[in-house]
């Protein structure tokens, strides 16, 4: 980047600091900015703002909890109820952060399933697609890290099994696990590990989604059609269209946060949590909370505890190379008949094996996700390249402006 | 196929939904009303200060509520003076005094509710082996947790016929198992209400229960008032939104 400004600020206070120090011309072409949008974004394009809300307000309510809470295995537990009912408003954050992480889970497989249907993760999104796998896995050693601290039977027995999950590497596990735990099994020193990495990983977040961003705003967004912006007839500006598109959604989501912390605010939890966390008594079923659910499910499906781990983190790195699996030269799922059935078909497995994964590993229920797991791997190993060979798309409309025109007449729109 | 697909996520969302419901159904206990419940639900103070009174005079020898103080007791109505009354009534460890001694004195209305046992080791040696739990949090920490506590209250009997039962366990249908080591606590007219009520098993099991919940989401009505205001504030304001988005896309269509 040359120093030279990239435009003239009326500002004086910021022409003063531009002048030495660029940062406003760098912001603004790197992730600020209004850029030109394609103007065909559905509302299913604003889960990525949708998600850097979320984030914004686990780190807020973070820090607040962070000023009380209290990470030793003695004192744990008995810090969250002092948060609950002697800080001001302790009950509020607490209930937020709690239910935020859900929801922001919630938006995150939203935005992945997203991002899979209209063919975002092709040519030339490939690193910004790359980008928010990392992030995703980040936001999951985050929430699982995060559910440890308040330090009930859950907490406990969740950090149990999943450190355990080390141990199954050949030779050196034991040791990798011993070291994990800062002792021979999870204990205040776990914990207290654990909430310093609570603390920093949604920060390491907020870094990969600055390059995400950046990345974005190379090539911009991808859009419904998934044909490339061919010029400003096909564009509008961000500003004021799509932020007032979204405002709408992130009110909504606000509200279904108020909803569940307000009303149900334990609904996605579970009452074992509100146990003290006791080494001595393992719970009837321990079971992580339902963002982890299909993973756990793919775990527990394979009878070998090494290979278990191996398909667990396997069914997430998959998406790394997802953009040379999927061999369709067309991006959109709304253009290509045969994909879009597999993609709903990858959807339910996906909720199957969520199901799954809350049942206990036995009988019906493993068999179904022994299935679940076997068909999730077919599908990006096997179906996704083949059905880009065989597929016959539709015919891509001529633009952007077009599609949004003729939808209706001219141009095919989606069927369904 | 697309016919088929959509049976097939009708069916997965509608197995999601109902499957767990089935498992539960075995040991799910009845359903009751409580004025708790719901988005406007609040603590009925009567059943509350009556519940507090079966907790100290009943279960109070064998389970701690350890995050209650007796000023918090004003909550669910008792006046200032009452509460530091009933502080009074209980014997404190304090300590230690100038002489490095611990002494015993009056509660006052900052200290929490005195525990029963020392530690856990005096409980369960007081109790057979098992561990009356700190009932702070239990509404909490159960599935359906105010209809649990209620049902266990109500649910003990004579055991069935040919069930034997090893000493020092009771018959009961709502625990899981059905042989508790927490002997029936309540019985008819155990407990003496001061406002006339008559003391049933299943009046002072549902005082209590209303008390051991206002002890475990102490915060509830609030939550509540706040919530409302929160959702009707934030349902305006999306709507709000929308119109704007149609105004400024106005232009466009
Ligand atoms: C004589 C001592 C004693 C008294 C009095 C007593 N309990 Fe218990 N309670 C116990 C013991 C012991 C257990 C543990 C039972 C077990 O694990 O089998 C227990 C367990 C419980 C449980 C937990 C059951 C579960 O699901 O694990 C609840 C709830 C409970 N008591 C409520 C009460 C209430 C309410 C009262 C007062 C009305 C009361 N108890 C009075 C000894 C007592
Ligand atoms: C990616 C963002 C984050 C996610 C997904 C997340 C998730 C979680 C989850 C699931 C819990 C357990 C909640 C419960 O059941 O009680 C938790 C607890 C906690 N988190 Fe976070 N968190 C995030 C960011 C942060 C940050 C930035 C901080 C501190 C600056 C923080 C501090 C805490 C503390 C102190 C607790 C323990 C108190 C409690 O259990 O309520 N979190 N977090």
């Amino acid at each position: 980047m040359s120093g030279a400004p990239r435009r003239q600020y009326t500002n004086p206070v910021i022409r003063w600091i531009e002048y030495r120090l660029p940062i406003f011309s760098t912001v603004e072409a790197t992730i600020g900015a209004d850029m030109p949008t394609p103007k065909n974004l559905n509302y299913w394009w604003s889960f990525g703002g949708l998600l850097t809300l979320a984030l914004v307000i686990q780190i807020v309510t973070g820090i607040v909890l962070a000023m009380h809470y209290i990470a030793h295995g003695s004192m744990a537990f008995d810090s969250v109820e002092h948060i609950m009912r002697n800080v001001n408003s302790g009950w509020l954050i607490r209930y937020v952060h709690a239910n935020g992480a859900s929801l922001f889970f919630l938006a995150v497989y939203v935005h992945i399933a997203r991002g899979m249907y209209y063919g975002s993760y092709k040519y030339p999104r490939e690193i910004l697609w790359m980008l928010g796998v990392v992030i995703f896995l980040i936001m999951m050693a985050t929430a699982f890290m995060g559910y440890v601290l308040p330090w009930g039977q859950m907490s406990f027995w969740a950090a149990t099994v999943i450190t355990n999950l080390f141990s199954a590497i050949p030779v050196i596990g034991e040791e990798i696990t011993t070291w994990l735990w800062g002792g021979f099994s999870v204990d205040s020193p776990t914990l207290t590990r654990f909430y310093s990495l609570h603390y920093l990983l949604p920060f390491a977040i907020f870094g990969v989604t600055i390059l995400h961003i950046w990345a974005l705003h190379v090539h911009g967004p991808n859009n419904p059609t998934g044909i490339d912006v061919k010029g400003p007839q096909d564009t509008i500006p961000y500003k004021p269209y799509y932020t007032s598109k979204y405002l709408s959604v992130f009110s909504a989501f606000m509200m279904v946060l108020a909803v569940l912390v307000f009303f149900e605010p334990n609904y996605l939890g579970h009452p074992d949590n509100y146990k003290p966390a006791d080494p001595l008594q393992t719970p009837a079923h321990i079971v992580p909370e339902w963002y982890f659910l299909p993973f756990y499910a793919i775990l527990r499906a394979i009878p070998d505890k090494l290979l278990g781990v191996i398909a667990m983190f396997g069914s997430i790195l998959v998406w790394f190379i997802l953009p040379w699996l999927d061999t369709s030269r067309v991006r959109s799922g709304r253009y290509r008949p045969l994909f879009k059935q597999f993609f709903w078909l990858l959807v339910i497995d996906f909720l199957v094996l969520m199901w799954c994964g809350a049942q206990p590993a036995e009988g019906p229920a493993l068999i179904v996700a022994r299935i679940a797991t076997a068909y999730y791997f077919l599908h990006f190993i096997v179906i996704l390249p083949l059905v880009g060979w065989f597929e016959r798309p539709k015919p891509l409309p001529e633009s952007i402006s077009t599609s949004v025109l003729g939808s209706g007449a001219a141009a095919p729109k989606a069927a369904e | 196929m697309s016919k088929l697909l959509r049976l097939l996520g009708g069916a997965t969302l509608a197995a999601m939904i109902a499957w767990p419901v089935v498992a539960a159904e075995a040991i799910k206990p009845a359903a009751r009303e409580w004025s708790f419940n719901g988005i406007f639900g609040t603590f009925d103070r009567a059943k509350a200060q009556r519940g507090y009174a079966v907790y100290k005079q009943v279960c109070a020898s064998c389970h701690g509520v350890k995050y209650l103080a007796f000023r918090n007791l004003t909550a669910i109505g008792f006046t200032e003076a009452e509460a530091k009354a009933l502080a009074a009534e209980a014997q404190i460890t304090d300590g230690p005094n100038e002489e490095g001694e611990m002494f015993q004195r009056p509660g006052r209305p900052s200290d929490r509710l005195p525990m029963p046992y020392a530690n856990d080791a005096a409980a369960r040696a007081a109790n057979g082996g098992a561990l009356p739990p700190d009932l702070s949090l239990i509404t909490k920490a159960r599935e359906h947790g105010p209809d649990y506590v209620y049902a266990l209250l109500t649910s003990y009997s004579d055991a069935p016929r040919g069930m034997t039962l090893p000493a020092g366990m009771t018959y009961n249908k709502a625990f899981a198992g059905n042989q508790i080591a927490m002997p029936a606590p309540l019985t008819e007219g155990q407990v003496e209400y001061i406002d006339g009520t008559k003391a049933t098993v299943a009046q002072m099991a549902e005082d209590v229960v209303v008390f051991l919940h206002w002890a475990a989401e102490p915060n509830l009505e609030a939550r509540h008032r706040l919530g409302f205001q929160a959702v009707l504030f934030l349902l305006a304001l999306t709507v709000l939104f929308w119109f704007v988005k149609q105004r400024v896309w106005g232009d466009q269509h």
